[in-house]
């Protein structure tokens, strides 16, 4: 691959942050191949029956490319450039870089890994168990056994709703794991039915829903057909992560499930103040249709649901961002990275306005430590 | 003076139509049993479709220009109402039989609305199936003045900002037409990002995600740079959505803005210049002063322009213009801003003569 690596001298030395953080998206990635393929560094954790599938046939998902995604990116492996290790491997797929270049300097106390590409969303429903389980496996043996500070989401086949709940119920009493992990694209919307049995058993271990960008439901990534750009895609994430909220609302899974967590991750969050508004005006008229529903929707956002920061709304002045907290509710914010990927929000910079003291602690730890329960 | 820029004309039936119809089509609508082509995104009984006290014996409103001026206009002291008729043309699969009804519909509009309410004017109904056989029906009633915009359906066939359709846009922009794109959809393809949804709460809720979508498109593609005199008003779209979602776009337009290299403004400021939105529905914030503090995040007094959404039920009584908006506000959105979007408005207001 044809990769700038910009050079590192910036780094800071460990722990020159003040405040101790939470980092609610962090990215590690198997080395080598990304979606496309199954990365080796995997298969140590597959049976041989499926390492030798994906030696020959790869893994396929609803989507054009050989080598994936749909849209290329603005970078390779949408990585920051200063990413790649000093060995040249993949942006994230080292644990002693990761610490140099992330964990250390931004002094990350509870960092949550949400590997992609790991198999979810794969055309072949038994290969994406086998992708998910191993990833799990793998996160456990290379990542949260080596750093403490680091916990693994468990990345589940969302679309075979028995062997998610089985994954789930590996990991229901195992510490090292902090929230079940899906993407916002699936074969159908997330609030339908079919996925309730994921949303019991992680209610009923007590982790969090994290519902991440992306995915590969093969549905057009807008309701008047597939967009021509990468930055319609990026810009879009958000309004699937609408839908994906207003789908778990209206079908009454809070109502369910009351003590379910949603974390909504990637999708932004400044939208989720409107979004409560319309809902709220529609079902008032509307709320026959949804007998399920006992609240205002938008209360459901208040209790149910919190929202990672990155990528953070930059609106100008940036003090419009504290009046959309307000709307949204300062204990609904985690803040998170997205390391290695190139529109990484740093700690330092990415909430440029007056906050209390509570509010700053909130958001860079405390949230996060309610939500994980750690 | 009050213009209200979102009404909508009810087609009482197929009946209606036939003296519209060439020989063809009337014969074919009897002999197929085609009696109604209304659209599932506004079905009759639904009860945002038609406000209950705005209903008449048959469960329906605005199916006349005098019903429409009994409710909708004289109450509100409109002096002008642009009509956005949403029957179901653009649904069919058939683009014949697109451009048939719209053609149908809009004689029907010119005549028995247009011709007997000097108030009242128009958006083009357009087969939108077609890029070419919209332009050819932008062209035969572009010299009727009382029709001001083109209609689209904001969930159509592919991206609206795709090249595809640029056609439309050069004919508009030569005409002096604004391109209004309005909820709804083609049916084409699922009417939420993620898949089909189960209510028609869920799929009216994601009516505004749609809007994102289409306007991300029309910028990305290009279109505000290639036709610099064209004017994009989002109709029944929802308002407050509008900041969060163009902090992101212009957040992507700087990290990403070499793959769309025309885009040379932030799409902040383009939608500022370009884009306008009707009142209704506002989707407003409920706190005091939430309606002005979302003004300020929108960052422009001249992008709202006044509408009621006759006959569906957005608001009570005569409360069209959300609580706390101030005085001075309020004035350019029921006026000043209608009349600075629709050229065709500015050529007509002084005589308020329906001009043939």
């Amino acid at each position: 691959m044809n990769v700038d690596v910009l050079n590192r001298s910036g780094i800071q030395p460990a722990a020159t942050s003040k405040l101790a953080i939470a980092d609610g998206d962090i990215h590690p990635r198997p080395a080598g191949v990304g979606i496309g393929g199954v990365s080796a560094a995997l298969y140590p954790y597959m049976t041989k029956q499926w390492v030798e599938h994906v030696t020959a046939f790869g893994i396929t998902y609803r989507q054009p490319w050989e080598k994936g995604s749909a849209y290329p990116k603005g970078q390779p492996q949408a990585a920051r450039r200063d990413a790649w290790t000093p060995g040249g491997g993949s942006p994230g797929s080292d644990l002693a870089f990761m610490r140099q270049q992330h964990l250390d300097p931004n002094n990350v106390a509870l960092g949550i890994l949400n590997p992609l590409t790991s198999g979810q969303g794969a055309q072949n429903p038994d290969l994406s168990l086998a992708v998910c389980h191993a990833t799990n496996e793998w996160q456990k043996a290379e990542w949260t056994s080596q750093d403490s500070r680091l916990k693994a989401s468990v990345v589940v086949p969302y679309e075979d709703t028995v062997a998610s709940v089985r994954e789930i119920e590996l990991r229901a009493n195992d510490p090292d794991f902090a929230q079940v992990f899906l993407l916002s694209k699936t074969n159908e919307p997330l609030g339908q039915r079919r996925y309730w049995p994921i949303y019991e058993a992680a209610a009923a271990t007590g982790m969090p829903i994290g519902i991440h960008a992306f995915g590969n439901g093969g549905w057009p990534n807008t309701t008047g057909g597939w967009a021509s750009y990468y930055i319609e895609e990026m810009v879009g994430h958000s309004m699937a992560q609408q839908a994906v909220l207003t789908s778990l609302i209206l079908e009454g899974v809070f109502e369910r499930i009351p003590s379910l967590k949603v974390v909504l991750i990637e999708g932004g969050l400044a939208w989720a103040a409107s979004l409560g508004w319309r809902l709220d005006a529609q079902w008032k008229k509307l709320k026959q249709e949804l007998p399920g529903l006992k609240r205002a929707p938008s209360e459901y956002i208040r209790s149910n649901v919190w929202f990672t920061t990155q990528p953070i709304e930059e609106p100008d002045p940036r003090t419009q961002l504290a009046e959309v907290f307000d709307w949204i509710g300062w204990d609904r914010i985690l803040f998170a990275t997205d390391y290695p990927h190139w529109d990484y929000d740093d700690p330092a910079q990415a909430l440029p306005f007056k906050m209390t003291e509570a509010q700053r602690r909130g958001i860079f730890q405390d949230n996060a430590k309610k939500v994980y329960r750690v | 003076m009050v213009i209200d820029c979102d009404v909508h004309p009810t087609v009482p039936g197929m009946k209606t139509l036939l003296p519209y119809l060439d020989a063809h089509w009337r014969e074919a609508v009897a002999r197929r049993g085609i009696d109604d082509l209304n659209t599932i995104s506004y079905p009759t009984i639904n009860p945002l479709t038609y406000r209950a006290d705005w209903r008449d014996e048959t469960g329906r409103a605005a199916t006349s220009p005098e019903m429409l001026a009994r409710q909708a206009l004289n109450p509100f002291g409109t002096s002008i109402a642009i009509c956005n008729c949403l029957w179901g043309a653009q649904a069919a699969f058939s683009e014949d039989l697109g451009a048939a009804m719209a053609r149908a519909v809009n004689d029907w509009i010119a005549k028995e609305w247009l011709d007997r309410d000097p108030r009242l004017r128009a958006s083009i109904m357009v087969p939108q199936q077609n890029p070419d056989r919209t332009v050819d029906e932008i062209e035969r009633l572009a010299h009727d003045k009382r029709f001001v915009q083109v209609l689209l359906l904001v969930g159509g066939e592919q991206t609206l900002g795709r090249r595809y359709y640029w056609p439309i846009y050069a004919a508009a922009e030569r005409h002096g037409l604004t391109i209004g794109i309005h909820a709804g959809s083609m049916y084409r393809h699922q009417t939420t990002p993620i898949g089909w949804p189960s209510s028609y709460t869920e799929e009216y809720v994601n009516q505004a995600t749609s809007f994102q979508s289409q306007l991300t498109s029309l910028i990305t593609e290009g279109v505000f740079a290639k036709f610099p005199a064209l004017t994009v008003v989002l109709m029944e779209s929802g308002v407050s959505w509008l900041p969060a979602y163009f902090w992101r776009l212009t957040k992507f337009w700087k990290g990403l803005r070499s793959e769309v290299p025309w885009v040379s403004d932030p799409p902040g400021s383009i939608i500022r210049d370009r884009v306008r939105l009707t009142l209704q529905p506002f989707d407003a914030p409920p706190d005091d002063g939430g309606v002005m503090r979302l003004m300020e995040q929108i960052g422009s007094d001249e992008m709202l322009l006044f509408s009621t959404d006759y006959p569906h039920w957005q608001f009570e009584g005569l409360a069209a213009m959300p609580a706390g908006i101030d005085p001075g506000l309020a004035k350019k959105i029921m006026a000043d801003n209608p009349l600075r979007t629709y050229v065709r408005l500015q050529q007509h207001t002084a005589q308020m003569e329906p001009v043939r």
